[in-house]
Parts: C-alpha cells; structure tokens; sequence
C-alpha cells in the first residue's frame, strides 16, 4: 500500500499536549498529594539569625507533645556522619547546624509527629540558645581582610574568598584594550532572585526497615544523579534507593540541587520505619533554598571609531552564600559565564571570576538558565547598548556590524565555546521589521520634542545549552550524557523511557513525535515515561535546557536503531534484502515498490511472532547519548517602553521576540515556552528581587516581598522564529526553555535605558521599579 | 477538640468534625483527599488553592473549613460533569493554557466564575480576573487564549437551546 496519508503527530505539528488530561481534571499527582499509610510529618526549625554561634538546643518541651515523635538535631546527625553533606559544587554544606548559624533560615531542627499541624507546633517549643555574631552582607566586604570568618570549620579556610576562576586571554585582550580608539564600561549588578516555582519543594521518604528499600518520592529535576548522590551522601545502598519523582509544579532550576530537608525525612524514615512527610511551605522555599544570580559585574568593551569591537575584558564577584552550592559543572567556577561575547565577532576577550561567602542562603542554581549564561547575556547586551549610546550609534546598527557572520559558523569564540550554527543579521532583521522599528524610531523622537518618554530596547542574545559533552561538563562528576529506552510491543505500541524529567515542558508529547517521526509509530501509540528510577534509564535529568539536545537526541538514535532492526525484520517479511528496504512514515517497503509496503506495527507484531533466523526476538533498545557540541540557540528580542515622568512607571508598550532554536518539535509547545520565559524575564527586570538588610534578614520572604508578574502586569508577546538546524543533533533541534528567561532581561532594561538615555542616565540595575528610574529621573532634573 | 461541620462539597454532603484551625484547603485536601485544589503561598498570593464557595472564587488557604460550614464549595474535580471535560478544561488543552498544570484547577475556577458574570469578557477582563491567579510556565498569553475561547465554546451552546425554544413558539 502506498503511504497517502500523511502521519500525524511528527516532528513540526503542534499536536495537543498528553498529559494535560490528568491536569485539567486535578488529578496530576504531584509530591504533597502523595499519603502511605502511617505517614509521619515533618517540620524545620530555621535560624532567626543570619550568623550566630549556637550555644545549646533544648528539645525536651517539644518532645513531649503530644503526637511528636521526634525531635531530630545536628548533633543526632553528626553521630551518623550526616550532619555535614557535599554540595553541587563541591564545597559542603550543613544539613541541620551544630556549630554555627551561617544564613536566616538555615536548618537547626527538625520534628516528626503525626500530623503537620503537631510538627509545626513543637518548633516553638525548642530552645535554642544563640551567640549572635556579625553577618557578612555585602560581598565586597566579605573579601575585606578583617571580615569575620564565616566558614571558620573548613580546614585551611583563612577568608571568605571561594575561588578564583579565569577565561579567555589575558595578555591579548591587554592589546587590544592599548590599541582601542574607545573604551566603552559598565558596572551592573544582578541581584539575586528565586525561581519560585508553584509547586515547593518536598519528599515523602519511605523506608522499609525489613528490606532496606528506600522510596523517595521527591521534587526532582534529576532524580538519577541525585539517587547516587544519596548513596554517597548517606551510605545507602545505591540498588536500594528509588526516587520517584512524579509530576512537578514547575522547576526552573529550583529543584536540581539536595536539601537539608530531603536528607533529613531519608534519615527519620530510616530511623523511625514509617514514611515521613516534609513539604516546604513558601517563606522555606524563598528563604533557603536555591536562589540565582546575585553577580556584581564589570565590563568593558574596546572598539575602534567605526564602533567594531576589538576585545572584551570583563570582572565579577559572585556572591554566594555561606555554602558554595551552585549547581554547575566541575571545572567551571562561574557556570558557563564566560560565553559572555555573545552574538559577537570579539577577537580577543578575558574573564576573571571570584565567589565570595557571604551569610546568606546557599544555591547559585541557575534560574530558568544554563549555569550562568543569563548573567553572561544580561551583562553584553547592556554593554553594547552602553557602547551605542557612546559612540552615538544605533542600538541595531552597532549589533549589526559586530555579528558574528553566518559563513562564520561553526564559530570559535575567544573564551573557547565552538558555536554550532546561527544566521544572527536574519534574526535582527525580522524583528526590526516585525516591530516597525524606523517607524517607532520617529515616533520616539516627535515624543521627546514634547518631553515625553519612550523607549526601544534590543537584545540580540546567544545561549549555551544542552550540555555535554561529558567530557567537559559533569554534575558532581557525572558525565552530563543522556538517555533514551525504547520498547515496542507486540501490538505495535510503545513505551519510551528517558532519563530526562518534565517538570511542565511537555516531554510525554513532544518525545513521542520524535519516536513518531523516526519510526513511525503514532504519537498517540507512544507512553512516554520519566522520573522513577527504576524503570528509567541512567540520565542527569532536565534543567540547562538540555532535554531536547540530550535527551530528545537519544530518542532519535535509539528510534533509529530500532528502524534498522525493522529492516531486517521487513526484508524477511517481502522476501527482500534488508539493504533494499526504504522507510516513510511507518512503513516499510522494498525500494520501487511502495505498493507492497509492511507497517511498523506488522513489523512489531513478527518481532515476536516470525523472525529471520539467527535474529534476536522484540523490538526493543536503549541509548546512551553524549552530545559532540552544546547548542546555541538564539534571538533578538525588541520592546518597547513609555515612562510615566511623575511616577517612574515603566508601561512595556510591545515586545517582539524572535527566537531560532533549530527545528521545532511542537511549535505549540516551544512557543508556551517562550511566552514562559519572557514573562520571568520581565518580572526579573521590574518586580522580583531577594534582598538583605545590614542584619542579614532576608526581605524576599514570601509572595507579598517577591513580587511575580500577574496577567495583568504581564506584556502581550509577539513571537516569531526563524530555523537555522544545528548540524550536530540527530533531528537539528537546540534547546530552548531557557532562551526568553536569558535574553529578555537584557531587552527591557535597554528599552527603559534608550528612553532616558539622552538625559544622562545610563544604567539602573534590576529590578528597574518605579522608585528607582522616578530618583533617576529626579537627580537629572527630569521627573514630574 | 472537633467542631462539627456540614460542607456541601462538588454537590456532596460531606460531614466531618475538625479542629478550628483546620484551613478548608487542608480539609479538602487531607480530609476528602481531593488533591486538585493545591497549595502555593500560604498567603493568599497566588490562587493555586482557589475553590468556589457558593460559586464565588476564594483561596481555600485563607479561610478555616469551620467557615465553609452549610455552604457550597466547587473544585477542579467538579469541572468534568459526568466525565465530559467542561468547556473551559477543553479550551485550557486546545489553547496550551497550562504547562505544569499546578497552576491550572485554580485558573480554571477562577475563569469559570468570571464567565458565569461575564459572557464575552474582553482580555483587560480575563486579565484583572485572574489577577490573583499566578502562573510560572505560561506567560498568560495562551490562558486569556482559552478564557475566550471558552466563553465562546459556552456562548454558542446556551444559544441552541434558546434557539430551539425559539423555532417552538
């Protein structure tokens, strides 16, 4: 039979989502809707103090209520080794505090009891004894020699000074800066921010004490790592330890790394012999666990008259906490900042890193990023707009001429990145055109002859994503490869395995139009499945947009080996040779001969019914995939801005967003990701922040301090794509999750900059509210 | 100490005895194991609790089950009448309203409420509505998308029988 219809569901249709039954009906199931039987509760008590020497803990008065069942401390911990735990980047950090408090908000105390309510009521009743010592704030005075001492246990830690981390050539970009007509600085500030994701983070631990097994049913972005990393971290046999991680209220980075709490519900579960229960409330999740950014950065551009770049030298400080616990690759102490040239042609560029403790909550993950790229974006793409309004320059015209040109592809980059593929001039250009910039352009300047404020902003930004290979990027030093078990059935469907896991990015449907589109099963007829350790493949999981690039291409390798399988088993069916077989669309058919063609799923049904001799029976296989090259997707994104020169109000107008992630699997589903990302990035720029005071108190603590955008402060998105495949991965896809989130920020506040850049302000760091442009705006004598 | 209750819950009657300080969220979810309503802030932020009582929206964080006592409380789990999936959960998976679904029961009881008021709501509309309502994945473009289109999925459907009655007479 000849193929006429055409197959539904393949890679390009925007297919509605699978999973999206059980959540319009309420019945995802996400940590906290999880109850076994005899389920303990769990509760933490956190530090008032942001350092503080603990003196003595008392639990005796929340032992005895009623209904508690334990009272676990540090010092409980510490005679199981488990007081202290590695981090993500290889420092430690404490589970529950035995000599110090290092943040507000870190873990002293946990209690177990039957109901949370009971676990909740004890907290008060333990008696903590504090010698309250000066909190180390600001990191710059962290690094002062008289500082206090905030890891005074570490041996050999005379400072708070972490690590100092170079990129690029040092000398070189020394040249370039001596030979430069201009040079062209920034100093900016990403201030911290958090995740937030809906849904908090939580486990319930349920250790049976007659087997050993452990059952950990938690909030995880990688539950394959993080099962080793709790046989290492806790000696629990790694066969035994099952994480399930089932649906997940969204991520954004903020489940990758282990927390007190997850390590401290294992170890009651074990001691006890009953299931505990520990869900974060929100003020948990804000105040302690990871939050991102928090990067003081210094850049200076060289270039020469005509406004091409000659070098880029760049200096930060990264402000981490009293634990290092980025979340990152080993070798790479700053994540992967120094893809900090961007979308430019920079011959020459250096980066120097130093991390600094300070006493605040631990993390550095990466939110809604590729460890770090964000910072990296945010800082070029105000840097050059800083470089526009120098050397008097269009903001598209200066992009325009230091592009990195598309013949230049693949590109070498000064810090060392091989960017795979990209058309950048393409992407500008139809977002100029698509926001009608020269029109807007004289609209801008007929409103600034009547003192009225607007602005266009541009950002034209280039990611680095998708990580491994893994013999350059690791978590705690596992290869950062990927996985991807498929298994057909006799009936011709499928159940496709991955080591990847969605937390909202839509893997049961867009994986399955892959498996579709390689091997012709429908997608409708493949059962994607991901998060249970069990019945997963090994893989290091979903964050650094790295689900399609990893694990999306294993998929299509694996699909692929089980086609040529399909071949053999065709060939033995038409009484051909294999070699003569051709494949479209789930059919397979001698070639020239179409009309007599056998489907994958009669295919499957002879896999374990009529094989050739000497062939294995089923249809099934798995791959291990380890990625050649990141991916670099990119975009220019265009906005437009009016100030409210009484009150500093900042109105995003339009926001033109043009993004090239290669080939789109679902464009439904890469598009609600886009509109995801741009809406974070616009509450990063104008409204979200996690700040301190002199004290150390944290004044991000709950939803009324960190504000998130709403539907009515969000802008309405006008998004386009153009598709330049990457050369390395199987299907030509790059990721994409991450794109808005990192090169929005940047766009907004050069539209905000562009409107009152004529006025002498320069820079106003995020979030850019309306106190701080209305002050601006008020010391150049220019507000309302 | 319990106090007896009588909550009318998804047309229910459902009797319980719980502690006054039981949050309806918590009776919900821990009492009736109706895990669709969840729980988000604790503060009132961020609508993921939303349930209706006597069909107006309210974070069922804020409010004691005690208070509930003799009302009418609507949750997600309501919406798929007899297993069809209710105009507005249709529309929110045609239109990609939802992404890691968390979010979702309360937009969708929220959105329903305002389409109970307003029959052709315009996006300023939806938009204040759902105000209270926060969303991480989506960015709201495509949950607006949905609001409207399920407005109009109900429009046209209240209008055949008024036609039907109409063609009668």
């Amino acid at each position: 039979m000849a193929v006429d219809t055409p197959l539904k569901g393949v890679i390009g249709d925007s297919i509605r989502r699978k999973e999206d039954d059980r959540f319009i009906r309420g019945r995802g199931n996400y940590v906290d809707d999880i109850s076994l039987p005899g389920m303990l509760h769990m509760a933490i008590l956190r530090s008032p103090y942001a350092h503080a020497r603990i003196k003595s803990i008392k639990i005796d008065a929340a032992q005895a209520l009623p209904g508690v069942v334990a009272v676990v401390t540090g010092e409980l911990l510490a005679q199981h080794k488990l007081a202290w735990m590695p981090t993500l980047s290889g420092d430690t950090q404490a589970v529950l505090a035995t000599d110090k408090v290092r943040f507000q908000g870190q873990e002293i105390a946990c209690v177990i009891a039957t109901e949370a309510a009971i676990a909740r009521d004890a907290l008060p009743l333990i008696e903590v004894d504090y010698d309250v010592l000066p909190a180390v704030v600001d990191p710059w005075k962290s690094l002062d020699p008289g500082a206090p001492l905030i890891r005074d246990e570490k041996e050999g830690q005379t400072s708070n000074h972490i690590y100092h981390w170079e990129a690029g050539d040092k000398a070189a970009t020394e040249a370039a800066f001596s030979k430069a007509d201009r040079v062209v600085s920034l100093e900016s500030f990403y201030p911290r921010c958090h995740p937030s994701p809906l849904e908090t983070c939580g486990i319930v631990a349920d250790i049976n004490s007659a087997t050993g097994q452990a059952n950990l049913y938690m909030t995880s972005q990688a539950p394959h790592a993080h099962r080793t990393l709790f046989a290492i971290v806790a000696g629990l046999p790694e066969e035994k330890i099952r994480i399930i991680s089932p649906d997940i209220g969204g991520g954004f980075g903020n489940k990758v790394p282990i927390y007190p709490g997850y390590v401290v519900a294992t170890a009651a579960s074990l001691l006890i012999g009953k299931p505990v229960k520990w869900v974060e409330d929100r003020s948990d999740n804000l105040i302690s666990t990871g939050f991102a950014r928090d990067f003081h950065m210094r850049g200076e551009m060289a270039l020469d008259d005509s406004g091409k770049m000659l070098g880029l030298r760049v200096k930060l400080l990264s402000d981490n906490g009293a634990f290092f616990a980025d979340a990152q690759p080993t070798k790479f102490k700053a994540g992967l900042f120094h893809i900090v040239t961007g979308s430019y042609d920079v011959p020459t560029a250096f980066v120097e890193a130093d991390g600094a403790y300070t006493n605040k909550a631990p993390g550095g993950v990466a939110y809604r990023c590729s460890f770090r790229v964000t910072e990296a974006s945010y800082l070029i793409e105000r840097l050059v707009e800083s470089a526009a309004i120098e050397m008097k320059m269009d903001p598209a015209d200066i992009r325009l001429k230091n592009f990195i040109k598309p013949e230049q592809f693949p590109y070498k980059s000064a810090t060392g990145f091989e960017y795979d593929s990209g058309d950048y001039p393409r992407a500008m250009q139809l977002a100029l055109d698509k926001i009608g910039y020269k029109e807007l352009r004289k609209e801008q300047a007929e409103k600034r002859k009547n003192g009225e404020l607007m602005g266009i902003g541009v950002a034209s930004f280039t990611e680095v994503v998708g990580a491994g290979p893994g013999k350059h990027y690791d978590i705690a030093g596992l290869r950062m490869f990927d996985s991807a078990e498929l298994r057909v059935h006799p009936t011709g469907k499928a159940i496709l395995k991955l080591g990847v896991k969605s937390q909202g990015q839509g893997h049961e449907t867009t994986f399955a139009q892959i498996v579709a589109n390689e091997l012709g099963i429908p997608a409708a007829d493949v059962e994607v499945q991901e998060g249970d350790t069990d019945n997963t493949p090994y893989g290091l999981g979903t964050y650094a947009s790295r689900s399609t690039p990893v694990g999306g291409a294993a998929t299509a390798v694996v699909s692929r080996k089980l086609r040529d399988k399909a071949k053999i088993i065709a060939a033995h069916l038409l009484e051909a040779s294999a070699a003569d077989i051709e494949f479209d669309q789930g059919k397979f058919f001698v070639r020239g001969a179409p009309s007599k063609a056998k489907t994958i799923q009669e295919i499957a049904f002879a896999a374990y019914t009529n094989l050739p001799d000497g062939l294995e029976a089923g249809l099934e296989g798995v791959s291990y995939y380890d990625p050649p090259n990141m991916t670099f997707p990119f975009g220019t994104y265009m906005v437009v801005v009016d100030i409210d020169r009484g009150t500093g109000q900042v109105k995003v107008r339009r926001m033109v967003a043009v993004d090239d992630c290669g080939v789109r699997i679902n464009p439904m589903v890469v598009e609600g990701q886009i509109h995801g990302g741009l809406t974070e990035g616009f509450g990063i720029a104008f409204m979200e922040l996690i700040t301190f005071d002199e004290e150390g108190n944290c004044l991000g603590s709950n939803f009324t301090d960190y504000l998130l955008p709403t539907a009515w402060e969000t802008p309405k998105f006008e998004t386009f794509e153009t598709v330049t495949p990457s050369p390395h991965h199987p299907i030509g896809a790059k990721g994409v999750g991450e794109s808005a989130t990192v090169g929005s920020p940047a766009a907004y506040v050069n539209a905000v900059i562009d409107a009152v850049a004529h006025l002498g302000i320069t820079n106003i760091d995020m979030p850019v509210t309306s106190d701080k442009v209305w002050a601006a705006l008020n010391e150049k004598g220019a507000a309302e | 100490m319990g106090q007896p209750i009588t909550v009318t819950v998804n047309g229910e009657k459902r009797s319980a005895e719980v502690e006054p300080r039981l949050l309806l969220v918590h009776f919900i979810r821990e009492n009736l194991r109706l895990t669709g309503t969840h729980i988000g802030c604790d503060t009132t932020h961020c609508g993921a609790c939303t349930v209706l009582l006597d069909g107006t929206p309210v974070k069922s964080c804020t409010m004691f089950a005690v208070q509930a006592d003799g009302q009418q409380v609507t949750t997600v789990e309501a919406l798929a009448a007899g297993g069809t999936l209710h105009p507005i959960q249709a529309a929110f998976k045609q239109e990609h309203g939802l992404q890691c679904g968390f979010c979702t029961p309360g937009m969708m009881l929220t959105s329903l409420a305002l389409l109970e008021e307003k029959k052709d709501p315009t996006d300023e509309d939806i938009r204040w509505a759902l105000s209270g309502n926060i969303c991480r994945c989506t960015g709201y473009m495509n949950i607006v998308k949905a609001v409207k289109s399920a407005a109009a999925t109900m429009n046209a459907a209240a209008a055949v029988p008024a036609e039907a009655a109409a063609a009668r007479s």
